[in-house]
């Protein structure tokens, strides 16, 4: 990696506004989850908002997303109103995804937003598909997909990687290392616990990342995307980071020490970012407080929004399983 | 494809030659059309459908694909999401299963799961059935698993017209669209018409008229089901024969309709019998025409084993026109209760 990433005031303000917007919008979700206001699986980023935080800074709007079921911090990151993302949360039809999805499935075409995937591994052949449209209509976009370390076991992820290598298809594959797929650590589930290495076997340029420093995740990711832009093929971060809270709402964590989760703690990408801040870009005790202070107000306004929100009649149950059939105008 | 004299209106051509010229003319008409798979482009497709394309329409738009079933049908499904058109190949059924994750996990749910913000305009090609002595993961009949899956569009070409033409529309639709091509029809010979456009994927067609029986059919056993029906017709038998074409949506106004006129129903299936399109057919009928029926419905179906390999046996295991023939004597033979 090139020098350490140079701190501007104004910059680091919104990076550390982007992650706080992440933190608190979480921290509400597990409260709601608790009062039965969302339902179904909910799995929190908390630990890990450096990494979406970096990441989508280095992104262009015409880029594409693919996400993971943990994609709360990529939705806010990239863009996706907290009150569609909320009112999806609560799975009110005024949500991103209409409430269909919840919290796993968080889809929004106008920051192309390909979900939201529950099926670990499965988004990454979506990834090189659009990806591969991309190159065959010649458009310099960068089609950014999240995974984490669980997919490193999966299929998919071997066979996506070869084929966007092979096919020199601009894939940008962010895998968020958080140590544990689910309950199992990599060392129980990985021979070679590398993954760059596993990205480079397939020729794909890959750098390793400290991901509770979102400065050097947006300084990598900028780096990646540019050449991935610039038509030099696929290129892999692993991003290592650390999940804060349970895998989901239904986790006694029973896997590992309180101790380790103490010394992740302790390394908190807010946490750290926001002293650094204070010392070298004079953010004050009183700045933090109104930044912090914007990233409540606005998920309380999301959560009333939510609240709000309207059920989806049931006689539209059946809907949107298929596109209604119109004529097709003259093919392109 | 055969030459086109310049006055007739038909042309001699195999079944395998349609399917050529309906993926042929959607690359010419449609710049977002490609095709993908393993072994479409060099190799000419496993059962050599794509044969020469690769000359005429180039690598980029030819795609010889890794042996990674589920990463290529997921790039189809993305490609797709990114405005194109793909054609995904998969050599077999059997092997599609290596890309049942993306098939329904993604293809048939995206549309949902977004709210209906994103919809999924692939086609995906596959062989299916058994006749060849491939055996038990090169032969079986799965299309009835995936009639199951709502969000996906399921069709059975048998004819030259079909597999030509269904393909046209099958890319048209937004959704995506399974067509499955039975194994056996690739060296059927026929005539189509020169000018043979799209067709409709929505409605069964009723290939042989009759009064006494209804037989439902598709893909690979329409023919089989023909050849019966005019051996019943010499025992004094006349059988109306449906080929169902889509598998999903079921067309079953034309099926009712049938057996309120004829008030039997032999339903002839190359899948299983167990949990089989077969028994979602039958029990559709069970719902909505069981007064009008005069005899229990009979199914032919395979036998309740992996396909095998010794050709007396794969013959065995498959409904044929003798069997075929015997379900309609038996559903005949029955008493009317009317």
């Amino acid at each position: 990696m090139s020098g350490p990433p140079v701190l501007d005031p104004q910059h680091g303000r919104h990076l550390l506004a982007e992650m706080l917007r992440i933190r608190r919008f979480e921290e509400r979700c597990a409260e709601l989850y608790s009062a039965g206001h969302i339902r179904g699986f909910l799995h929190l980023y908390i630990g890990e908002e450096a990494v979406a935080a970096g990441a989508m800074q280095a992104l262009a709007p015409e880029d594409a997303i693919v996400a993971t079921y943990r994609e709360h911090g990529h939705a806010l990151a990239r863009g996706i109103p907290a009150t569609a993302l909320m009112a999806e949360m609560f799975g009110k039809q005024e949500g991103c995804s209409r409430g269909r999805g919840g919290s796993m499935h968080v889809f929004d075409a106008a920051t192309r937003f390909y979900g939201g995937n529950a099926i670990v591994g499965g988004g990454l052949p979506v990834a090189v598909g659009l990806a591969l449209s991309d190159r065959m209509r010649n458009r310099p976009r960068v089609t950014a997909c999240f995974f984490g370390d669980g997919a490193v076991a999966e299929g998919e992820f071997h066979e996506s990687l070869n084929l966007a290598a092979l096919w020199r298809l601009p894939v940008l594959f962010l895998c968020e290392n958080n140590l544990y797929a689910m309950g199992t650590r990599i060392e129980r589930a990985l021979a070679q616990t590398d993954i760059a290495t596993k990205a480079r076997s397939y020729r794909i340029p890959a750098d390793v990342v400290d991901g509770m420093d979102v400065l050097a995740v947006e300084e990598a990711v900028t780096r990646a995307a540019a050449a991935v832009r610039g038509g030099e093929g696929p290129a892999f971060l692993e991003l290592q980071t650390y999940r804060f809270r349970a895998h989901s709402m239904f986790d006694a964590e029973l896997y590992r020490d309180k101790a380790e989760v103490e010394q992740w703690k302790a390394r908190d990408p807010i946490e750290g970012f926001a002293a650094r801040l204070a010392r070298e870009a004079g953010l004050t005790p009183e700045e933090r407080r109104q930044i912090d202070d914007a990233a409540i107000r606005e998920v309380q306004e999301a959560i009333a929004f939510a609240e709000a929100g309207t059920w989806e009649p049931v006689e539209q149950l059946t809907s949107d399983v298929y596109t209604p059939r119109v004529p097709e105008a003259d093919h392109a | 494809m055969p030459d086109v004299p310049s006055t007739p209106t038909t042309v001699r051509m195999t079944y395998r030659d349609a399917a050529r010229a309906g993926i042929r003319e959607a690359l010419q008409r449609d710049a977002r059309v490609f095709l993908m798979g393993e072994d479409v482009g060099r190799y000419g497709g496993a059962y050599a459908v794509s044969k020469g394309l690769l000359a005429e329409f180039g690598p980029d738009r030819i795609r010889d694909t890794p042996l990674s079933e589920s990463t290529f049908v997921g790039a189809g499904i993305g490609a797709a999401l990114g405005g194109m058109r793909p054609i995904v190949e998969v050599m077999t059924v059997n092997f599609s299963l290596l890309a049942l994750d993306q098939i329904v996990n993604n293809a048939a749910t995206i549309r949902h799961m977004s709210g209906g913000q994103f919809s999924v305009p692939l086609v995906i090609r596959m062989v299916t059935g058994a006749g060849r002595q491939l055996a038990a993961q090169h032969a079986h009949s799965l299309e009835g698993w995936y009639a199951h899956i709502p969000g996906l569009r399921i069709v059975a070409p048998a004819t030259l017209e079909d597999v030509r033409g269904m393909l046209w529309t099958a890319l048209d639709d937004p959704d995506p669209v399974l067509i499955f091509e039975h194994q056996a029809l690739y060296n059927m010979e026929g005539d189509l018409a020169a000018g043979a456009g799209p067709v409709d994927i929505d409605r069964a067609a009723v290939r042989r008229r009759g009064d006494d029986v209804t037989l439902v059919t598709y893909g690979g056993s329409l023919f089989k089901s023909l050849q019966a029906a005019e051996l019943a017709m010499a025992e004094g038998v006349s059988a109306e024969v449906i080929d169902l074409r889509t598998l999903r949506p079921l067309d079953m106004e034309t099926v009712v309709a049938s057996v309120r006129r004829t008030h039997r129903l032999v339903v002839v299936d190359e899948g299983w019998r167990s949990g089989s399109l077969s028994a979602e057919i039958t029990t559709r009928i069970v719902e909505q025409a069981f007064y009008d029926l005069d005899a229990p419905v009979v199914r032919v179906c395979s036998e309740e084993v992996p396909i095998p390999y010794p050709k007396h046996l794969e013959d065995a295991a498959v409904p044929q026109p003798g069997s075929i023939l015997a379900a309609l004597k038996q559903v005949t033979a029955a008493e009317g209760g009317r």
